[in-house]
């Protein structure tokens, strides 16, 4: 039987790297994620795998587009100012069709902000924060034992899908201790020969990696490559849990830290007699606009709650499609609404909604 | 999963104070204790600024059913080690609730009358022992005797988790300062208020 243990969520995500067979982690310190660097410069080289501080945040990406290019599992993390200055070589590394992952500890901005928690970066990372026509498969996880299963789940999409995954986590998830237990991993076969950089033998051609397709033609045709791709993945990939949605009238929507406040808010909200129900988008690309759509059509209002000034609330909008009242309640700059304050909020609004 | 059932927690505390003072380690003593009895536990502490010379704080829950939210505004308990703690902290209790508080570093306790307010020593006694840092043990030693949220063996098997290996020849003194702080509390609840 596996042994729970009490660990940070990043610490507990570093643990998962080296048991999900990460062969190269590339990283920078920036608080609120510096466990992870701790963690694994301190425990891969026991593994004889690569760990390597870097210059910059800058340097870190282009040394994953280099591992990854050469087949190895590679990764990265950092917290919102470093993962802005990698976009240049994630939208380069999303060209090259690399798979490997990325890890992305929110905190509050914009600029260099606050270390505290924060969900601003929702547009970055599910809109394309890098240049040109590329999506990351975005996984938020909500609690420690997500913070190491997504590792394993995101190596894995990347290396089937040849993408670049996100973890999006934030600082709150990333510090905060809970029991997490690692269950048996398999890694699954994957063939990278026909594409990676290892060394080329007598009996193939010439693999190159590259995202530089300088003919309009042949550049449209890897776009499109791209886009049925990016197709698939919507098609196989969404990933959400619903709580209390059978009965509820009211939908909170809310991913990691805030769909846990959520949870509690809508449990002092049932205690009160209102039935509140949850969807968390677990992918937040691909994201589950279906479900909310079917959902729209059971409740009365949806409530988007988020640590930012309101920017999942724009996907839940296209999903309902106008269907019932779609509202937003969020803290920003580090601050973080209490469950009894989300339940005040849904309790004014559905006054004035006068959907009662 | 039935949200009801994960409203009812069995506790919620926060433990609060300067840091240095052990806060932290305080609360995950007794988080690791209850993963020891397999119930379910969060640690959050507060990290960044306030932490550099400031107030360090914990929310720390026990609970027999998965937890929701790991951010808190009302506690069943509160240990706070010093007077802006106690100032920030004593009017989120929940009423009924624990205030427990360091009486050597805060002169001024909360005057609510809806919770039970209780005051040790402990510094000073910790003094006594030639080892202040075991302050915060015998804060938790003291917790627990009014609030038996786990059981005193998994404390102690937590005790050798939470410290690291080149500091176990402080076990037996931070066993003492335990023993001493549910002794100092019993005395206490005696005592006629």
């Amino acid at each position: 039987m596996t042994e729970y243990k009490l660990m940070k969520g990043n610490e507990a995500l570093a643990e998962a790297a080296i048991l999900a067979g990460c062969d190269a982690y590339f990283g920078y310190p920036i608080t609120p994620q510096s466990e992870v660097l701790e963690y694994l410069a301190r425990e891969m080289p026991k593994h004889n795998r690569i760990v390597m501080q870097a210059e910059s945040e800058v340097a870190s990406i282009n040394m994953v587009y280099g591992a990854a290019g050469a087949g190895f599992r590679a990764m990265t993390s950092s917290s919102s100012p470093g993962i802005s200055l990698m976009q240049e070589g994630i939208s380069y590394i999303a060209g090259a069709e690399l798979p490997c992952l990325l890890v992305n500890v929110n905190r509050a901005g914009p600029g260099l902000g606050t270390i505290q928690p924060g969900q601003g970066d929702y547009f970055q990372s599910t809109k394309g924060g890098g240049h040109g026509d590329y999506r990351m498969i975005v996984l938020a996880p909500a609690s420690v034992q997500e913070m190491a299963d997504f590792v394993f789940l995101g190596f894995d999409l990347a290396d089937q899908y040849r993408n670049p995954v996100l973890i999006l986590s934030d600082g709150a998830i990333g510090q905060m201790m809970e029991k997490v237990k690692f269950k048996p991993y398999t890694r699954p076969q994957t063939d990278k020969s026909s594409w990676a950089t290892t060394g080329k033998p007598k009996t193939r051609g010439r693999n190159y990696i590259t995202s530089l397709h300088i003919q309009p033609e042949k550049m449209e045709e890897h776009n499109k490559h791209l886009e049925e791709k990016f197709r698939k993945i919507r098609e196989n990939e969404v990933r959400f849990e619903e709580i209390n949605t059978s009965d509820a009238d009211y939908l909170f929507v809310a991913y990691g830290l805030s769909a846990r406040i959520c949870q509690k808010a809508m449990d002092i909200a049932r205690q009160k007699g209102i039935k509140a129900g949850l969807l968390r988008p677990i992918t937040l690309y691909p994201y589950p606009y279906q479900r909310l759509n079917e959902l729209a059509s059971q409740v009365k209002m949806l409530l988007s709650v988020e640590l930012n000034s309101g920017q999942m609330v724009e996907d839940v909008r296209l999903a309902v499609n106008g269907k019932r009242p779609v509202e937003f309640y969020g803290r920003m700059g580090g601050m973080m609404p209490t469950p009894e304050e989300i339940v005040h909020h849904l309790e004014t609004l559905i006054q004035y909604h006068h959907v009662n | 999963m039935n949200s009801l059932n994960d409203c009812r927690q069995l506790e919620e505390l926060i433990v609060a104070g300067f840091g240095g003072q052990g806060v932290l380690s305080l609360g995950m003593t007794l988080a690791y204790a209850g993963m020891v009895e397999n119930k379910e536990i969060s640690w959050m502490p507060s990290y960044g600024p306030e932490m550099r010379g400031g107030t360090a704080n914990c929310i720390v829950i026990l609970s027999e059913n998965k937890i929701s939210s790991p951010i808190l505004s009302q506690f069943d308990s509160a240990i706070v080690l010093n007077q802006p703690s106690m100032d920030k902290f004593a009017p989120r209790l929940k009423p009924g609730g624990l205030l427990l508080y360091e009486s050597g570093n805060i002169f001024k306790p909360s005057t609510r009358e809806d919770i039970d307010i209780i005051g040790i020593p402990a510094t000073t006694e910790a003094l006594k022992m030639k080892n202040a840092k075991t302050m915060n043990m015998i804060m938790l030693g003291a917790y627990l005797q009014l609030k038996p949220v786990v059981q005193n063996d998994s404390i102690l098997e937590a005790l050798a988790k939470v410290l690291p290996e080149k500091y176990h020849h402080l076990l037996p003194i931070n066993r003492q300062a335990l023993e001493l702080g549910e002794a100092l509390a019993r005395e206490m609840k005696t005592q006629p208020v």
